[in-house]
């Protein structure tokens, strides 16, 4: 008998070429994601030496963070240097032969959304991309991360990246989550709890009941922010509901290969007895809906709660917060349901799918947003806006005074023309709320899609649950 | 990556000390979709007035110098930033090999995964080296990389210490990818294999 053997150490196992005697492994990639950002130097790279992309098939690129989202998209890219990083991932995906998805097509999406609708991202594979919320896909129980350019370039040219072995960190949701509260608060909460260097080194299983009970949608939005809790990756065991969700898919496996693809999926779990590094438990029943108060992911309050006191921290902390307070223009003892909200944005690779849509309709629907605020909604895929139309949600959202838009990264790094002008508030369903993220100078509250929408009724941070 | 084996070539004679990553490649152009075509901006705000013309006493402007591939330059060559974009810029405009004092770590390490060879040199060979540069366009010096060796125009050579990995990579053109490479028949046997067991992917 072998020894126990966690999920990542299976996947791992199935996927080195070689180890050095030093740990160094080449390991092997299943799907190499690319979008046009990262990724312009790489395919230069390989011109300048006379290389091919050695499996085009297994590469998929789509243009996503430079996108325009607004209606008018075909009226091209204002923004030179925007333009010309687009213009290069058309050329290079024909040039080198890449599964692509112009920014017409309806698939073009957020390069996380559109690799598991496509049935790209499967269960055990190796998944990378240049852009770290590459960990999005775990939710598969594949192994996902980001990589720099260079490593682009070195995938690419050999289809493998040379790498050594993360510890293994475990993450156990115990119970059910109460009414309102969503996958987003789960994955707040526990970097509000273990810290933003709370998985450095590690990568991150989760596991536990509140976990299982989650869709695909909301898996993906746990393991989305694993990389904002410092892990190099975050997993999630496959089950039922992976496997529906992959089945029919364009790329996902048919007949007797979705047979034996399903047999070695269902190897796929981590054994009993197998060693974690580290191991960290929250009770689902003691999560609440969660908004960030600070420009940390970490700096996670339930919505009951008020802006802390940045002496009630310790070390480099104090500073930290104080200077935060400072950047979001917050006093200590404030009510976090009376501050104020200028902006909602609802999309990006965390909480851009249906789900997460129908989520915000259900709390929309009938409703109106407040006067003067600035609301959007940017699906993250064409075939995601599709489907909300399909279901009518564009309407409640049209209703409700929402922009509905074309997708893309938009406002979630503020790289096309969505971003916040300085001061402005936004209640924000994205990843990250750093210091000039959405905008220089502009303020962001990480939160779900339900709680963004509750504030863009009543134009303050409101707790979601009093409007269910 | 380009394997460097031996280079005879015009040497262009840049004392100054310090020049760093900023003077090499400006800021303004490090938003680029590509790693070539920085070589028309190589040392830029020495190289251009402020209407663009050349500013002939640079030396990279004289007729000598122009298609110069190597750069006996002062103490410090390449501190700065850890922009890339530093070699690309060299590379580009078909520097191989620069000879100094000392470099800037970062740069140093730049240098190699773009197939340029820095030579750090005793103060005394630079000077001489630096001398023969200033001979113009027929004073070629010759660097050897095999033998570790710089040979000035009247036939005197000067020996050079290099990591021998360092050396055996750039002797090959070799690149971490180059590296990967090599190992390309366990990576085709990890494909065949993967065909048989996960046929699917
Ligand atoms: S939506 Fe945001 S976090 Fe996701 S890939 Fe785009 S820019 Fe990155």
């Amino acid at each position: 008998m072998s020894a126990p053997r966690t999920l990542y150490d299976k996947i791992w196992d199935d996927h080195v070429v070689q180890q050095d005697p030093d740990g160094t492994c080449l390991l092997y990639i299943d799907r190499h994601l690319v979008h046009e950002v990262t990724s312009p130097q790489a395919f230069e790279g390989l011109r300048m030496t006379g290389r091919k992309v050695r499996a085009p098939e297994k590469t998929i690129a789509v243009p996503d963070h430079n996108v325009p989202t607004t209606l008018d998209r075909e009226k091209g890219i204002e923004n030179e240097e925007s333009r010309i990083q687009v213009e290069a991932l058309d050329k290079n995906a024909r040039d080198f032969g890449v599964n692509y998805y112009p920014v017409n097509d309806v698939r073009q999406g957020i390069v996380h959304i559109v690799g598991p609708e496509q049935g790209w991202t499967l269960p055990g594979m190796t998944v990378v991309c240049g852009d770290s919320h590459t960990a999005t896909h775990g939710a598969f129980g594949a192994l996902a991360h980001g990589i720099g350019t260079s490593e682009v370039e070195h995938v690419l040219a050999t289809q493998t990246l040379i790498q050594k072995k993360s510890k293994n960190m475990k993450v156990e949701i115990t119970g059910s989550l109460p009414p309102g509260v969503t996958a987003k608060d789960i994955t707040l909460s526990v970097i509000g709890a273990t810290g933003t260097a709370g998985g450095t080194g590690h990568v991150i299983e989760y596991c536990g009941q509140a976990i299982r009970e989650l869709s695909m949608e909301g898996r993906m939005t746990v393991c989305n922010m694993a990389i904002e809790g410092g892990a190099r990756a975050g997993l999630i065991a496959p089950d039922e509901k992976t496997f529906e969700y992959v089945m029919g898919r364009p790329h996902a496996p048919k007949g007797a290969a979705w047979e034996a693809a399903l047999a070695y999926w269902k190897t796929l779990f981590t054994d009993e007895g197998a060693h974690f590094d580290k191991v960290v438990t929250l009770r689902g029943e003691d999560i609440a809906p969660v908004v960030t108060w600070g420009t940390s992911p970490e700096d996670v309050l339930p919505i009951t709660g008020v802006v802390p006191n940045p002496e009630d921290f310790s070390g480099g902390k104090v500073e930290a917060a104080k200077r935060a307070l400072d950047y979001m223009g917050l006093k200590p003892g404030q009510k976090l349901t009376d501050i104020a909200i200028d902006t909602i944005f609802i999309g990006s690779c965390t909480n851009g799918r249906i789900e997460d849509l129908r989520a915000a309709a259900a709390i929309l629907k009938g409703k109106k947003v407040k006067d003067g605020m600035r609301a959007m909604i940017v699906p993250g895929s064409g075939l995601v806006r599709a489907q909300a139309e399909e279901e009518g949600l564009d309407k409640i959202f049209i209703d409700a005074g929402f922009e509905w838009r074309l997708a893309g990264c938009s406002m979630c790094l503020a790289m096309n023309p969505d971003q916040l002008s300085p001061g402005e508030r936004c209640a924000a369903t994205s990843n990250r709320n750093f210091e000039g993220r959405q905008g220089r100078g502009g303020r962001t509250h990480l939160m779900s899609p339900a709680m963004a929408a509750a504030a863009a009724i009543t134009g303050h941070m409101t707790d979601v649950r009093e409007l269910m | 990556m380009d394997k460097f084996t031996k280079l005879t070539g015009v040497a262009a004679p840049m004392p100054l000390v310090n020049i760093d990553t900023d003077m090499i490649i400006p800021k303004q152009f490090l938003k680029t979709i590509a790693r070539t075509g920085l070589g028309k901006n190589l040392f830029d705000e020495m190289r251009y007035d402020a209407d663009g013309n050349e500013i002939p006493d640079f030396v990279l402007n004289q007729p000598a110098y122009r298609n110069a591939e190597i750069i006996v330059a002062g103490d410090n060559f390449g501190c700065g930033s850890s922009r890339e974009h530093a070699p690309w810029a060299l590379l580009d405009f078909g520097i191989r090999c620069v000879i100094s004092t000392s470099f800037a770590d970062i740069f140093y390490n730049n240098c190699f995964k773009n197939g340029i060879l820095p030579i750090v040199l005793p103060q005394e060979a630079v000077d001489e080296l630096m001398d023969d540069a200033r001979k113009g366009a027929n004073a070629r010096i010759t660097v050897d990389l095999e033998e570790q060796t710089v040979t000035t125009s009247d036939g005197k050579a000067f020996a050079f210490d290099l990591d021998p990995f360092k050396k055996h990579c750039l002797l090959n053109g070799l690149d971490d990818i180059g590296l990967t490479l090599e190992k390309a028949t366990a990576i085709d046997t990890f494909e065949g294999k993967m065909a048989a067991q996960r046929p699917w992917i």
